[in-house]
């Protein structure tokens, strides 16, 4: 039976470390991930857990930490944000070249600079090519549900990457909200343990992880780690399958609300989608047929089915949460009309950057936006494909 | 079953590699001839060794096989030509002379 309760969203992902007991916990504090090795130490301190609980001096040493307890065949935890990820960006690829499944908690906060403490996923989609599988949160639900399910795409066999359990920082983080959390048996039987053929202790052969690759071999494990990550396409609708049969609650690629008939669709990540589902029913109301597409898992980015969702809409905007600075849109726009090229008959389709650093977005904001859709349908001109919403301008504003 | 670091060489598809380039076994670098970055090259006269084994913990390669308390000639599939054991030997036993290839 699932438990009713009201937490935050990192007490929830702390609640779901202190279920599944980690092996290891490198810790490191950074605004607003800092709850989460907080709550956890004191569950450490009540004896709740008999994780080592390693107190590092960087986030560059709490990766290299997980790194060394993964690669010696424990299950590694930790958990950041912002700055604290950007640190950690080299051993980032360490960990996923050396494929060793590590369960990294990120709080999605911008980064410096300008220094700023709010949301936005500048930080994770920085660390969107450093071959970590993400997957993303709209509420505490969603975050607790994903970290519950983490683990087993990331050890699975033919995967075996590490991944990011995003959501967003204080919006998610320090809301609370009513979730439904599950009891520790289940969790412990959902999760099951790690126990990885070859490690550096406990085996009975030596293992060497990481060593220099010389240029005829190197390509060859680029090549074996592209593998796994289109493995974990598979491996991912596997274990949420697993957690709807266990817990009822279903997970996919993204959620698609409101498409079946949708002319007018928004395509974006993160607790936005409570804010535009909201604005979807007001349309709907009106008799608009607009939609929207939440993101959850965007590492592996499921390129055939955002396409196969988006075709037959007639004007699609990406709500981009990060700037990317590629001066012609960001990172989810670059993705989703890269899918959409495949498309026979595209949706037109224009990037809204919104809600840097944690400028506020609210219903009547996505509101301009589908608005905005509905005029590209009815004039049959897309104007500017790449814009911003939510800043003071002198200029007249496109939306 | 796992990959030994024998059957992966320059031909194997990435297919038939070990995840991450892991390795499951000891002493793997003598499989990979490494000698042939060497520029200079060691020479040893024999007879002039008075077998003090001094250059043979010196060899950062292990490039100098030690039998039965007496040193034999460089390993030079691992050699790299450092000049570490010319530099220690205390009886000039040892030439330090450039590579010469076909």
């Amino acid at each position: 039976m699932s438990i009713r309760d009201r937490l935050s969203g990192n007490e929830a992902i702390a609640y779901a470390m202190r279920q599944i007991n980690p092996d290891v916990f490198a810790a490191f504090p950074i605004t607003p991930s800092t709850e989460i090795p907080q709550y956890f130490a004191q569950y450490v301190a009540d004896g709740k857990v008999d994780t080592e609980y390693v107190t590092v001096e960087s986030e560059h040493s709490s990766m290299s930490t997980c790194i060394g307890a993964a690669a010696a065949g424990a299950r590694a935890v930790t958990a950041t944000s912002s700055a604290g990820l950007a640190f950690m960006y080299e051993v980032l690829y360490v960990a996923a070249s050396s494929r060793l499944p590590i369960t990294l908690a990120c709080v999605n906060r911008t980064l410096t600079g300008p220094i700023n403490i709010n949301n936005d996923h500048s930080d994770s989609m920085g660390a969107r090519d450093t071959g970590w599988i993400q997957i993303y949160a709209e509420n505490n639900q969603e975050a607790y549900d994903n970290y519950l399910q983490a683990m087993r795409i990331s050890e699975t066999p033919d995967v075996r990457l590490p991944i990011m359990i995003c959501q967003d920082g204080f919006i998610t983080s320090h809301a609370v909200e009513n979730i439904l959390l599950e009891e520790d048996d289940a969790v412990k039987a959902f999760v099951g343990e790690w126990d990885p053929e070859h490690a550096l202790i406990g085996r009975d052969h030596p293992l060497a992880v990481g060593p220099y690759d010389t240029c005829p071999y190197c390509m060859e494990h680029n090549v074996q780690q592209a593998e796994a990550m289109k493995n974990a396409k598979r491996a991912v609708l596997e274990v949420a399958a697993d957690f709807e049969r266990t817990f009822g609650r279903h997970y996919g690629f993204f959620e698609s609300y409101r498409m079946e008939d949708a002319e007018v669709a928004l395509v974006l990540i993160g607790s936005t989608a409570g804010t535009a589902k909201a604005c979807v029913e007001k349309l709907r109301a009106e008799g608009v047929k607009a939609g929207l597409i939440k993101v959850r898992v965007f590492r592996p980015f499921p390129f055939e089915e955002i396409a196969e969702a988006l075709s037959g809409v007639k004007a699609v905007a990406v709500m981009d949460k990060s700037e990317g600075y590629s001066g012609a849109g960001g990172p989810l726009f670059a993705e989703v009309r890269s899918a959409c090229y495949d498309l026979k008959d595209r949706p037109e389709m224009i990037d809204v950057v919104f809600g840097l650093a944690g400028r506020d977005c609210a219903v009547g904001d996505i509101e301009r936006v589908y608005r905005h859709l509905l005029k590209i349908v009815t004039t049959g001109e897309t104007g500017p494909r790449y814009i911003h919403m939510g800043q003071r301008t002198s200029e007249k504003e496109v939306l | 079953m796992s990959i030994s670091a024998k059957n992966i060489n320059e031909h194997s598809p990435w297919q038939e590699m070990t995840p991450g380039g892991e390795i499951y076994e000891g002493g793997t670098a003598r499989l990979t001839k490494t000698g042939e970055w060497r520029s200079d090259v060691p020479v040893w006269d024999p007879v002039k060794c008075r077998q003090c084994l001094l250059c043979a913990p010196f060899c950062p390669d292990s490039s100098i096989p030690v039998v039965e308390g007496k040193r034999l000639d460089f390993d030079f599939d691992h050699c790299k030509g450092c000049g570490i054991c010319w530099n220690v030997c205390p009886f000039q036993a040892i030439e330090m002379k450039k590579e010469v290839r076909e």
